[in-house]
């Protein structure tokens, strides 16, 4: 790539930040050149900011109509699936799976609300609703 | 507190960037480039049965940790490196350091980096930062990626370290302890530049190196009978153009950056057919940059088709698999380019 060619697509989401691309200058040298950000990078990045709004929104009418915990909404809200959140909370799957259940997720004791508290970087009563 | 006389410096990739920003400062001058390629990091995986947000892993570079890892044999270098159980812990240690006046690498989230764009902050653990201070509650950090210093919050970093799941950092923190600051630059490019073609050439798996390259156009290819659904192809394709071109992943950047380092290796050790394979790394650089682009505007452009898409991959595997005979003809002394053009 030479130095010309490196994208500057003013990518909205970099702000003023700029991200170092190596590229050859004219006497064939290789620099790096500050770019601004390439579309089509930008579109595969929107698509899968987009498939995690798409599955957070399903849980949410899932969630509305008393199929599921807010636990469901949360997880892809945070841009998380189910095993990225039993790791992340250190709760087995099968019990992760469980607890998206409303009716078991209305009983869970503290202790494990405050685990996926944590995990997900949110307060418990937060936890327990929609926003 | 502040270490005054650190530089930020702007870099195409995290651990390389703070590898050869921290050697800097620890008194070693190593750009970017010679810390990918003299720690023979380029690599290229795809590994179906290890998902990462139900997606099989694929990776241009080998994994976390080996930049500097890698740098061990050839200059010498030992991190010394430390994970904590207790984040409180971690975060005294942290201050202790910067108090003595020494910057440090760590190991973070992306997600929980509240300065990085939130289009860019997925779940990936194995970001590496340089942090150099802390004014008042904020600590001030060296983000390569970034072309200016940012600062984060304390609890934002502390969560960031401690993030679990796959790569979970532990809260990881390193600095230089020991390097050679003459080593033998001819060996070095020689060793790192023997095991980078042996690993893309002859890896003994099918997941690594240029044949991996190859399974993925078949793999591609076979979409329309194994993978019918449109929208999964597109996330499927998109995946890998992620990895390939996303803030601290990189991967037509690092064929790029490969490059750099052929080149700067080959004018340092005055070998023509370094430079030469320099050329022709940056041409399977633009290939992989051409791959990215279809695959951007696959499922969004009628006229984008899944054999075009295997077909730039495999022009890549071509061009790839043509550099590495060619550095493999230069690690044996034989006469360059013939064998490479016979690819």
């Amino acid at each position: 790539m030479k130095q010309s060619e490196v994208p500057q697509d003013q990518l909205a989401y970099y702000g003023d930040a700029r991200r170092a691309v190596y590229a050859v200058d004219d006497s064939g040298h290789y620099t790096t050149v500050a770019s601004t950000g390439w579309s089509a990078e930008a579109q595969v990045n929107a698509d899968a900011v987009a498939e995690f709004e798409r599955l957070a929104q399903e849980a949410r009418t899932r969630v509305e109509q008393g199929r599921s915990s807010p636990l469901d909404y949360h997880m892809y809200a945070r841009r998380m699936d189910l095993p990225m959140l039993a790791q992340s909370s250190g709760i087995w799957r099968w019990r992760v799976r469980r607890h998206l259940r409303p009716q078991v997720f209305q009983r869970l004791p503290e202790r494990l609300l405050a685990r996926y508290a944590e995990a997900l970087g949110l307060s418990i009563a937060a936890l327990k609703e929609l926003p | 507190m502040i270490v005054e006389n650190f530089r930020h410096r702007h870099a195409g990739h995290c651990e390389s960037g703070v590898t050869s920003s921290l050697l800097g400062h620890y008194g070693l001058e190593l750009s970017e480039p010679m810390a990918l390629g003299l720690s023979a990091s380029l690599t290229f995986a795809h590994i179906p049965f290890v998902k990462v947000g139900g997606l099989p892993l694929t990776a241009y570079r080998m994994p976390p940790g080996s930049i500097y890892k890698g740098l061990r044999k050839p200059l010498g270098l030992r991190m010394a490196q430390q994970r904590f159980r207790d984040p409180d812990e971690a975060m005294r240690a942290l201050d202790a350091e910067l108090a003595a006046g020494r910057p440090l690498g760590l190991q973070t989230s992306v997600y929980w980096l509240p300065y990085l764009p939130a289009e860019m902050r997925f779940h990936f653990n194995a970001h590496n930062i340089i942090v150099f201070g802390k004014d008042g509650d904020d600590y001030l950090v060296s983000d390569p990626v970034f072309d200016q210093p940012q600062r984060c919050p304390a609890a934002d970093l502390r969560k960031a370290r401690f993030a679990r799941g796959v790569f979970a950092p532990r809260g990881l923190q390193y600095q230089p302890q020991h390097f050679e600051r003459d080593f033998d630059l001819d060996a070095a490019v020689r060793r790192a530049i023997a095991k980078t073609w042996k690993m893309m050439l002859y890896a003994p798996v099918p997941m690594v190196g240029v044949g991996a390259i190859r399974r993925l156009a078949q793999r591609i290819e076979a979409f329309d009978r194994k993978l019918p659904d449109v929208r999964l192809q597109r996330l499927f394709i998109g995946n890998i153009v992620r990895m390939q071109e996303e803030i601290g992943t990189g991967g037509g950047g690092f064929r790029f950056m490969y490059s750099a380092f052929l080149q700067e290796a080959g004018e340092k050790l005055s070998q023509p057919a370094l430079l030469d394979a320099s050329t022709r790394m940056t041409a399977a650089g633009d290939q992989w940059r051409q791959f990215a682009l279809l695959g951007a505007q696959f499922s969004r452009k009628k006229d984008i088709t899944l054999q075009q898409i295997a077909e730039a991959l495999r022009t890549v595997a071509q061009t790839e698999r043509a550099v590495y005979l060619q550095l493999k003809d230069w690690s044996k002394g034989r006469a360059p380019a013939d064998g490479a053009q016979a690819a």
